[in-house]
């Protein structure tokens, strides 16, 4: 590989730099270019003309443009983790070393064996998913669709996980400036003179758009000097900012956008810690989109022929990158804007073929071009290519009188007028406006706040543009009260007229494609007229057409056009589609960002977690939380093994568990008790200072909602506890019920759960732990702090805490709050001071079990479809007071008898394993829909009673205590009898928790 | 979309949570149920100009009384949305 290779290279011009070479592989060859290349320029310059095969058929592609809207030359770039496929090679900056394959074909792109398809092409047209594989429907997945999928492909994804990371960003602007052409500037200029902030977003590494591959004088200075000039003074701007690499890719509500920047994709790698691309969001109060326009092929036989190119593609090759795509170049055009190509051809020493214009005559000073420089002005239209996977054969043309020509060469131009980029303005539903003397659609209907000028207004003039450009900045600026001086309009005068005969699709017996992505094409459109597809929404679905990743940006226009042909319709008639983001394709990566594997979602972590990590804790995710589970210790061979030590060390001494997780609100106010009076199904407006109180919510159709205690520490102070996965939601319910329901209320709401540590004391000896911890001041005897008795106490060192005599687990407990900072050293005391009573710390399993031991309903009995009747809570309802949910509550199918209660449940053989969700039949029934009579909610190894237990909703399960059912599991396949009994399994008296 | 919250600006909407129709007053406790079970359950389904409610979570923990298009996300006002499911006063 050298330099010197570079055959399809000029000897200067052009934007690169020649003192910077690259060496990269395409397909596993080396080639040279220089820094300053697109993939695609470099594959030019080097005379690669074959990059691609087609989607469906697997036809021989090329280059067809020069920008992200190319639907041919995709590439996997990289390789290993970091191989990405479907990558346009018009959009990849070549850096060195850089490593592309061809896609789509096998065993290499020159032999293809899936070509073949093209035989099979009368079976592969429009909507043949549809037809051909009807039936038999059992051979779909195992023949039709691993064949399809093998057959028709894009490239392949990377197997490993990328080691690059992504990021998401947020801007904000006044102006926000879609483009960075001389549109795109004179609007960033104006803008910015005015005063108003200012970003400005450019999709390729450099501004000046069109003027980069076309040149032209403005104000008197050559472009590249004007774009420096401007591109000068917009950066001495403070605040104008001019973001490059980065794509607009979507126009959401209320003036946000989303923009992809490609931070680092034209390294080999991304800088250490910097991100490989940036999502932002840009939320800007006006939007100028100055996008520019889109050439667009014409439709005709051999039209995909590696060789064949956009006419402006041509000329960004060769004006821009010094590449030169043919040696012996033809036109097709029925404008006078392709035949700019001419002019770059012969300036580059190629020789011209010919031009074969299809308007109706040439002028004067295109003859005098073309006697000139010898070559042939047909009046009519390129009827076919042929030629194949080595380039163009022939060029025959179809006369105007209806003779015949051909033109021999190696590259045909081919441009149909251009499109407006109407994609952005369109995103919200307005559809673009047809204009006959552009034959092009220009936006019509843009969301609010936001405009169009220059090329993606139609105005393709450079000084139109730059006037466009111009104004649309200023007007945005001053719209918004920014009145700087804005300055003159930058001018050109080198505008000539262009005039163009709309042209769009040269009827033939020759495949000729509409959608070269996906490989759709003339006559699949008139299949799907024929069949009635002829909306364009159905055309779009039954043929593919425009939903290929191009989103067929250069080809929904004539698929249109010749739907419109075929029906009779006008093109504005025939409609467009939807435009939807994202304007070009998006990797799932940028828009995850940093929410990925461990990061995936936040993790809050208890007071307690680094103490418990230290002690080898298994940890379990509870929602956003990481909770302690059990603490295996030496020699303990599974879960159960410990878990049972910590419940049999907290029944026979004392414990301590982490509860920091669950919910925490003040309330306080003059009203607070008649405002819990309101949300709870009990009483809290009687509660004693000093006292806590088990709540229950219901919502207000009349079901549970949450559960926990409150406590009252003062006359105008309650502190409210919620279970740990209904933290926010409740919080979010009381708020609704305060500010929107309960107004007259005098009561405020502060959640405080981040700022309490919390832990739950229990066993036997919980008072002789306490006793160390609490200052000997405070009474902690049965009469002093009796169960259920709750108030700030002083803490040994003179930290104030607050302490509860509640008991979940049925023991003597209490549950200690301290600032949440002292979490940790809490922990850390406990377990000296309690070292002498065997103080043994316990995870959310031995809390389980001990709540199951107990009959306490928890997560899997609160689901959200039981009554507190269901839970054996009924009693706890008001009948003196209204409280949310109390009248729905009474609705009959919520008070019926055969409703499912909670029971208590035990396998009949105490060997045996109870399993959740089994089902609970009666005996002698056959197991079904009908005979179902509910099922296993909660189970545990009871240490207490040495067997399997659990609690479940059992149809009039309270009157049925004492029956053998039987356990119905599908899922295990098991059957076995169980009694239902009374769901508190140990110390039904309660005495241990009051002792 | 971003919304104007009266206490803290213009937000993105993430930061909010959508409840729904701003209409239904909760009923009396003496209303009955089927003015019970039309407020818990039916809705209108507008297409158009409506009131609804939504919750700044991320923020202030306002509820918002925001009139918006539902067509075209057009938002018309925002407001606090103290008592606007209060029980209607009977006479």
């Amino acid at each position: 590989m050298s330099a010197a290779d570079q055959t399809q290279r000029l000897a200067k011009g052009g934007l690169i730099d020649r003192s910077k070479p690259l060496g990269f592989s395409f397909d596993g060859k080396s080639f040279a270019g220089y820094h300053g290349d697109t993939l695609a320029s470099a594959l030019v310059a080097n005379g690669v003309r074959l990059v691609g095969r087609s989607f469906k058929y697997h036809r021989p592609r090329g280059i067809l443009t020069a920008g992200s809207e190319e639907p041919n030359a995709l590439v996997e770039l990289r390789t290993g983790a970091r191989r990405e496929p479907n990558t346009r090679a018009t959009t990849i900056e070549l850096y060195d070393g850089l490593v592309a394959a061809s896609q789509n074909r096998w065993p290499s792109l020159d032999f293809d064996i899936l070509s073949v398809n093209q035989l099979a092409s009368p079976i592969l047209v429009a909507g043949f998913y549809y037809k051909t594989f009807m039936w038999p429907a059992k051979l779909w997945e195992a023949l039709y669709e691993p064949l399809i999928r093998r057959a028709a492909g894009l490239g392949r994804a990377a197997t490993q996980s990328d080691p690059d990371h992504y990021e998401k960003a947020w801007a904000h602007c006044d102006v926000l400036v879609v483009g960075g052409g001389p549109t795109g500037l004179a609007a960033a200029l104006a803008a910015g003179r005015a005063g108003a902030r200012v970003i400005l977003c450019e999709e390729e590494p450099t501004l000046g758009g069109r003027l980069l591959s076309d040149g032209g004088t403005i104000d008197g200075l050559p472009a590249t000097d004007w774009i420096a000039q401007a591109a000068d003074e917009l950066s001495a701007m403070l605040d104008v900012r001019i973001m490059t690499r980065t794509t607009l890719t979507g126009a959401y509500d209320h003036g946000t956008h989303a923009a992809l920047e490609r931070v680092n994709d034209h390294l080999p790698v991304p800088p250490e810690h910097q991100p490989r691309q940036r999502l932002w969001r840009i939320v800007a109060k006006r939007t100028v989109v100055a996008a520019g326009a889109l050439e667009r092929p014409i439709v005709f036989g051999g039209n995909d022929v590696p060789g064949i190119m956009l006419a402006s593609a041509v000329r960004t090759y060769i004006n821009r990158y010094a590449a030169t795509p043919a040696k012996r170049l033809a036109l097709f055009t029925n404008n006078d804007d392709g035949w700019k190509t001419v002019d770059a051809a012969i300036a580059a020493g190629l020789t011209v073929a010919g031009v074969v214009d299809a308007r109706q005559e040439a002028s004067a000073d295109q003859r005098a071009l073309a006697s000139k420089h010898g070559f042939a002005v047909l009046n009519g239209v390129v009827d076919h290519v042929d030629g194949g996977r080595k380039g163009i054969g022939s060029i025959e043309v179809a006369l105007a009188g209806g003779a015949r020509a051909t033109l021999e060469a190696d590259g045909l131009a081919v441009s149909g007028g251009w499109n407006p980029s109407v994609g952005l303005t369109s995103q919200h539903r307005g559809r673009p406006k047809w204009r006959d003397d552009i034959a092009a659609f220009v936006p019509d209907g843009a969301p609010p706040g936001m405009s169009a000028a220059g090329a993606a207004n139609g105005a393709f003039l450079l000084t139109d543009c730059l006037r466009e450009g111009h104004s649309a900045g200023a007007a945005a600026a001053a719209d918004l009260g920014f009145g700087g001086s804005v300055g003159a309009a930058p001018s050109s005068d080198d505008a000539p007229a262009s005039s163009l005969t709309p042209l769009w699709h040269v009827a033939g017996k020759k495949k000729a494609f509409v959608d070269f992505q996906n490989d759709v094409t003339a006559s699949d459109i008139a299949l799907a007229a024929r069949e009635g597809f002829q909306s364009v929404e159905h055309l779009k679905r039954y043929t593919t057409l425009g939903m290929a990743t191009d989103q067929g940006k250069s080809s929904n226009l004539q698929g249109l056009a010749i739907m419109a042909e075929l029906t009779g319709r006008s093109i504005p008639q025939t409609g467009t589609t939807i435009y939807r983001p994202p304007y070009v394709p998006v990797a799932i990566g940028a828009l995850a960002g940093h929410h990925r594997d461990e990061n995936f979602h936040s993790v809050r972590l208890t007071p307690s977690h680094h103490w418990a990590a230290e002690r080898g804790a298994v940890f379990v995710d509870t929602g956003l939380w990481k909770r302690a589970q059990w603490y295996p210790i030496k020699g303990e061979k599974d879960w159960l093994e410990s878990v049972t030590r910590e419940v049999k060390a907290v029944r026979g001494g004392v414990g301590f568990c982490d509860v920091s997780t669950l919910g925490k609100i003040d309330v306080h106010g003059p009203n607070a008790g008649t405002f819990l009076d309101r949300v709870y199904i009990n009483t809290f407006s009687t509660l004693a200072v000093g006292k806590a109180r088990y709540g229950l919510m219901l919502r207000e159709d009349g079901m549970v909602y949450d559960d926990g205690t409150t406590s009252r520490l003062a006359e105008d102070h309650y502190f409210l506890t919620t279970t740990t996965a209904k933290a926010g939601l409740v919080m979010q319910h009381l708020e609704f019920c305060r500010q929107v329901l309960f107004p007259e209320l005098d009561v405020q709401l502060t959640s405080v759960s981040d700022q309490w540590a919390q832990f739950s004391i229990a066993g036997p000896r919980t008072r002789d732990l306490l006793c160390e911890i609490v200052d000997p001041g405070e009474d902690l005897s049965n009469e002093g702090f009796p169960f259920m008795a709750a108030r700030e106490v002083l803490l040994r060192g003179g930290l104030k805490a607050r302490l509860f005599r509640i008991s979940f687990s049925g023991e003597m407990a209490f549950e200690i709050s301290v600032p949440a900072r002292f979490g940790d050293a809490l922990a850390r005391n406990m377990m000296i001071a309690g070292e002498q009573f065997g103080v043994t710390p316990y995870g959310t399993e031995a809390l389980g079990v001990m709540r199951v031991e107990k009959g306490h309903v928890a997560g899997p009995e609160l689901n959200g479809m039981t009554t507190a009747a269901d839970l054996g809570l009924g009693k706890m309802m008001s009948t003196k007071k209204d409280f949310i949910g109390r009248v729905m509550a009474g609705r009959e199918a919520l008070v019926a008898a055969d409703r499912q209660v909670v029971v208590g449940i035990k396998p009949v053989d105490k060997a045996r394993r109870l399993r959740s969700g089994a089902h609970v039949i009666r005996k002698g029934e056959i197991p079904g829909p009908d005979t179902d009579g509910g099922y296993v909610t909660s189970v545990c190894f009871s240490p207490m009673l040495g067997q399997w237990i659990g609690l479940g909703l059992v149809s009039r399960g309270r009157e049925r205590i004492g029956e053998i059912a039987s356990a119905h599991d599908p899922l295990r396949g098991e059957d076995y009898e169980i009694e239902l009994c009374h769901p508190v399994f140990y110390d039904p008296e309660g005495g241990r928790q009051r002792g | 979309m971003r919304i104007a919250c009266p206490f803290c600006g213009p937000r993105e909407n993430s930061e909010f949570s959508y409840l729904g129709d701003a209409k239904p007053k909760r009923p009396g406790p003496d209303a009955g149920e089927d003015a019970v079970y039309e407020y818990v359950y039916l809705r209108d389904n507008v297409a158009g100009e409506m009131a609804e409610l939504w919750y700044h979570g991320g923020g202030c923990r306002a509820w918002l009384q925001v009139r918006r298009n539902t067509v075209t996300h057009e938002i018309l006002s925002v407001e606090p949305a103290a008592g606007a499911g209060a029980a209607s006063v009977t006479p």
